[in-house]
């Protein structure tokens, strides 16, 4: 069963595609570029549809998707935490 | 699996453009004439009326829009017939004279000096006449390269640019290959992502001609916005489902694009592609706005990859919905028409999952209905540039 995808290795965030996902769950990550598969554990509630980090993370970090800039970190993120707009924000608007 | 060989069964106009579908519209040119239209699509079963709420005082650039819009969607291959109502002659006849170019029938009644009594029932004898004469139009084998198709995508999550938006794209990448004529828009939502589609441009021109509309948009959003937008770009719904920022939402978007189309040119707001290939619409992200301008531009059907469950429909085009979220496709399941949650399970790889959607895809043009046709959902929405005067 997968839980989470990525785009590229270089990505810092995965995508739930599950519901149900709780903290403490050792989980699988699936990099849909390269076709590999890694764990992950979540520190938290991470619901379908939402991020979790894949790497510890300090503020004003690029975040990357799709192995792409997405924007920056506002608030310290640690690997496993649920990543959205409480500690992510554009740098567009 | 689709080649240069593939056929469609489709309708073929005065003008050689084929379509999908066979409507007869009742055409209101302004907000007064709704209440007519609505009378004569009564009194006649089988035509439809598209009302709306503006037509009044505009002017300039947003006059011209309003017109290209409304002739755009007369002349648009899926309609056989219209009947177009206003409330004085000069306006009705200008739209008349528009889509009278396209060689298919169409007629005009203006209310005033006649009331809304003698137009609806002059309006539906006419309605009635060309309602029989489209109903005995046969559908011909025509091959895949006459098919517009178009895209946007609406109530994304993170499952529509994982999911799919990459199934559009796919199937984009293959009907790119046979000829068809492909469009995209949404021109806030590149944002983040502008410098991908510039390195798709086939041309320099094109590039250029791309950064101008993107350019121009930017400045209406950082004129008149009073925060950075997280209410409304990307929307609560965006949020909810898990989208972060545009930039994220932008990369998303572009999946539908797939990875072998270039873009061939840049089309304004409405405007009528001059030939085949992928073209840039520079256009609202909202959704109805937008595919009312792509059934304008004459699009006859459209992919419509939603993530958190968007339920709009075309009151001409039909909108094929796609969705990769397991959570929608079980709780939204009458909206839904091709369903790519295996994608994100590794049970499908992206070129079955393009080959599904262009399945649904031939079905559709050969007149199978979608969730949205049959559910009743015919959003017409006129893009406005500024206020009337």
């Amino acid at each position: 069963m997968i839980h989470f995808v990525l785009h590229e290795a270089k990505d810092t965030v995965a995508v739930a595609v599950v519901e149900g996902i709780k903290a403490g769950a050792t989980l699988t990550a699936w990099i849909m570029d390269d076709d590999k598969q890694v764990q992950v554990t979540a520190l938290q509630d991470i619901p379908i549809g939402h991020k979790i980090a894949l790497k510890d993370m300090s503020t004003g970090d690029t975040v990357f998707k799709y192995g792409t800039d997405i924007g920056r970190v506002i608030a310290p993120i640690k690997t496993g935490e649920h990543a959205h707009v409480h500690n992510i924000k554009t740098k567009r608007w | 699996m689709i080649s240069t060989k593939t056929t469609f069964w489709g309708y073929r106009r005065e003008n050689g453009r084929v379509g999908v579908r066979n409507h007869v519209i009742v055409l209101p040119v302004d907000d007064l004439s709704n209440a007519a239209a609505e009378a004569v699509a009564h009194n006649i079963k089988g035509v439809m009326a598209l009302p709306h709420p503006y037509g009044r005082l505009q002017f300039g650039a947003d006059l011209d829009l309003h017109f290209r819009t409304l002739i755009g969607t007369g002349c648009n291959p899926n309609v056989a017939a219209v009947v177009v109502i206003g409330i004085e002659d000069g306006w009705t006849q200008q739209v008349v004279e528009g889509i009278a170019k396209s060689g298919k029938p169409v007629v005009g009644f203006g209310i005033e000096q006649h009331g809304d009594h003698d137009t609806i029932m002059r309006a539906s004898k006419a309605a009635r006449e060309l309602l029989q004469a489209a109903s005995e139009k046969h559908r011909v084998e025509c091959p895949i390269s006459e098919l517009w198709v178009s895209t946007k995508c609406g109530e994304s999550d993170t499952t529509s640019g994982c999911g799919a938006n990459p199934t559009v794209g796919n199937a984009f990448d293959k009907l790119y290959e046979v000829g068809a004529t492909l469009v995209f828009g949404e021109t806030t939502e590149i944002t983040g992502g502008e410098d991908v589609i510039v390195k798709r441009c086939r041309t320099p021109k094109v590039a250029e001609d791309f950064m101008v509309m993107f350019n121009r948009y930017q400045d209406v959003v950082n004129r008149h916005k009073t925060s950075d937008l997280s209410d409304s770009q990307p929307t609560k719904g965006n949020i909810l489902g898990g989208l972060t920022t545009i930039e994220e939402k932008a990369m998303g978007n572009i999946q539908k694009i797939g990875k072998k189309c270039l873009v061939d040119g840049v089309l304004d707001k409405a405007e009528i592609p001059g030939g085949s290939g992928l073209w840039f619409m520079d256009s609202s992200s909202a959704a109805a706005e937008m595919v009312t301008l792509c059934a304008a531009a004459g699009f006859a059907v459209h992919f419509f990859p939603t993530g958190q469950g968007n339920v709009i429909g075309n009151p001409i085009v039909p909108v094929i919905k796609i969705c990769a979220n397991p959570r929608t496709v079980r709780t939204m399941s009458e909206h839904i028409d091709v369903d790519s949650c295996a994608l994100l399970q590794r049970d499908m790889v992206l070129d079955q999952a393009g080959d599904k959607l262009l399945d649904m895809m031939m079905r559709t043009a050969n007149g199978r209905l979608t969730a949205a046709e049959a559910l009743g959902h015919r959003e017409f929405v006129l893009t406005r540039l500024y206020e009337s005067a």
